[in-house]
C-alpha cells in the first residue's frame, strides 16, 4: 500500500529532502530528525484523502515547517540558550561601524557591486556550500530570525511572537544579518572587486 | 538626505513590511544618486528568490 500514493523510493526520497532541510533550519541533527518524524506521522494520518503525490508533499512540508517553528521557539526559551543569545548580541552592538563611515555611508570596501548573472545559481551546489558557511559565520540571534524569515517563511509578526522580539528588534537583527550576509557572499562567492570599477 | 545605513535599513523592512509614501520616496531619491544602496537592495531581491528557488526545489 503506497503511503500518500508515493512508491517505496519517492517516500525515501521525500524523506531525505525533509531531513536536510531540517537539518538546515535546526543545525542539530536529533531535533532535525524528530522534526521530520513528527511532520510524517502527522501527514500520514490523513494521507489517504491526498489525490496526488504533489499535494501529500506540500502538506507533509508544510506540517515540517511548523515542527520547526515549534522546535525554535523551544529551543530560545531554553535559559541556557538565553545566555549564549545575549553573549551573541554584545559582540555584535556597534557592527554598523564595519560597513559604514562616519557619516554614515558606505566604505569604499564595503560598498556592494554589480553581482552579475546569478540565473544558474539555485541548481550550484557549490554556491550553496559558501551561503551556508555564511549564515553560520551570522552571529546565533541573526542567524536564527533570518532562517525563520527566509527558510521557514514565516511573517514578521510570527517570529514577533515566537520568539518574543518587538518588531524594531526584529527589524535591526534582520538588517545586521543581511548586511553581513550580503558582505560574506560578495567576497566569498561573488568575488566583488573595487579595482575592476 | 537620507544616509546609507538608514537607506539599508529601509531597503532591508521592505522585504519584512510595507513601507509607507515618505519612504519610499526618500529610498527612491536616495538610490537615484547611490550605487552602492540600489545594489543593495537588487542584491536583496536576489538572495530572496534564490532562498525561494531553493525552498521549492527541496519540496517538488
Amino acid at each position: 500500500m503506497p503511503i500518500g500514493g508515493l512508491s517505496d523510493a519517492q517516500y525515501q526520497q521525500l524523506h531525505d529532502d525533509m531531513l536536510r532541510f531540517a537539518r538546515l533550519q535546526l543545525s542539530d541533527d536529533e531535533a532535525a530528525a524528530d522534526a521530520v518524524q513528527e511532520a510524517m506521522v502527522g501527514a500520514l494520518r490523513n494521507a489517504q484523502s491526498f489525490k496526488s503525490e504533489a499535494s501529500f508533499k506540500t502538506w507533509v512540508f508544510a506540517i515540517l515547517k511548523n515542527k520547526i517553528a515549534d522546535s525554535l521557539r523551544k529551543r530560545y526559551r531554553d535559559p541556557l540558550y538565553q545566555a549564549d543569545t545575549e553573549n551573541d548580541c554584545k559582540k555584535c552592538e556597534s557592527s554598523d561601524d564595519q560597513w559604514f563611515n562616519d557619516k554614515d555611508h558606505w566604505r569604499s570596501k564595503t560598498k556592494p557591486r554589480r553581482w552579475g548573472d546569478t540565473e544558474q545559481l539555485t541548481d550550484n551546489e557549490q554556491f550553496w556550500r559558501v551561503f551556508d558557511a555564511c549564515l553560520n559565520d551570522l552571529p546565533g540571534d541573526q542567524a536564527r530570525v533570518f532562517m525563520m524569515r527566509e527558510f521557514v517563511e514565516l511573517e514578521a509578526g510570527e517570529i514577533c511572537e515566537s520568539l518574543a522580539l518587538s518588531t524594531s528588534n526584529l527589524h535591526v537583527l534582520l538588517h545586521r544579518a543581511r548586511l553581513r550576509l550580503r558582505a560574506c557572499l560578495a567576497t566569498s562567492w561573488f568575488a566583488e572587486n573595487p579595482s575592476v570599477y | 538626505m537620507m544616509n546609507c545605513n538608514e537607506a539599508t535599513r529601509l531597503l532591508s523592512e521592505q522585504q519584512d513590511r510595507g513601507l509607507d509614501l515618505s519612504e519610499k520616496t526618500a529610498l527612491h531619491f536616495h538610490t537615484l544618486i547611490c550605487s552602492g544602496c540600489r545594489e543593495f537592495g537588487r542584491q536583496m531581491t536576489t538572495i530572496r528568490h534564490l532562498i525561494q528557488q531553493k525552498n521549492k526545489d527541496i519540496k517538488e
